[in-house]
């Protein structure tokens, strides 16, 4: 394997862990619980592509084939990590925050926390507003 | 310097896996379990794909996609069991 190779594998190795380490010492270090949504679903989902790139190098310059799997795990973390983070926004404002202190919602049917869907009836295209 | 490297990065997601316990441990609320566990899994992620390139094979990422998936869906039920009390209504 040649040297340049290896300090690519090098560097991306210790700059993910570097960044996983801190997403998770943000979960600890943060006070409150909507702060800590910040730290683990930014840092620690780019610490996973940091380790996937190298091994994706490291492969590369084995083996001489291109692997696809690590792209297949990274674009699957990378389209989960903001639906994840939502949900679990969602789940806090569910058990913490009642309906009189946010603002009025924009749509017709008020938020989708607290209200139930739109009744529908079955061959209907939307519900007439 | 690999072999340095991938102890490096080991350790240091050994360590953020050990600070997401203590986040599950202490709460206080169930977003926080929530989120700590779903940090959780995209560590192990991360130790399995480490892992395969220390023993060489690459034999470890569908272990890697599997853990990904299972605690994606994972993540979702939980979520949806504190929002409406069901998961699938």
């Amino acid at each position: 394997m040649p040297f340049f190779a290896e300090l690519l594998i090098a560097i991306a190795l210790v700059v993910s862990g570097i960044f996983g380490f801190v997403g998770s010492y943000g979960l600890i270090k943060l006070k409150d619980s909507v702060q800590r949504l910040h730290a683990p679903t930014k840092a620690t989902t780019l610490g996973v592509g940091g380790v996937l790139i190298a091994s994706m190098i490291y492969f590369y310059a084995k083996t001489g084939y291109i692997s696809v799997h690590e792209l297949l795990i990274s674009v699957f973390l990378f389209l989960t990590a903001p639906i994840t983070a939502n949900f679990i926004a969602k789940a806090y404002m569910a058990r913490n925050i009642g309906e009189k202190d946010l603002p009025q919602s924009s749509g017709a049917y008020g938020w989708s926390i607290y209200d139930d869907a739109p009744e529908s009836t079955p061959g209907e295209g939307r519900p007439a507003e | 310097m690999i072999e340095y490297a991938l102890l490096f990065a080991a350790a240091c997601y050994g360590a953020a896996l050990l600070l997401d316990l203590w986040r599950i441990a202490v709460g206080p609320d169930s977003a926080d379990r929530i989120l700590a566990l779903d940090t959780m899994v995209i560590n192990v992620i991360a130790l399995l794909v480490l892992y395969g390139i220390w023993r060489g094979t690459a034999i470890y990422f569908e272990a890697a996609m599997l853990v990904a998936m299972v605690g994606f869906v994972a993540t979702v039920a939980y979520c949806r069991f504190v929002l409406r009390g069901d998961i699938i209504e």
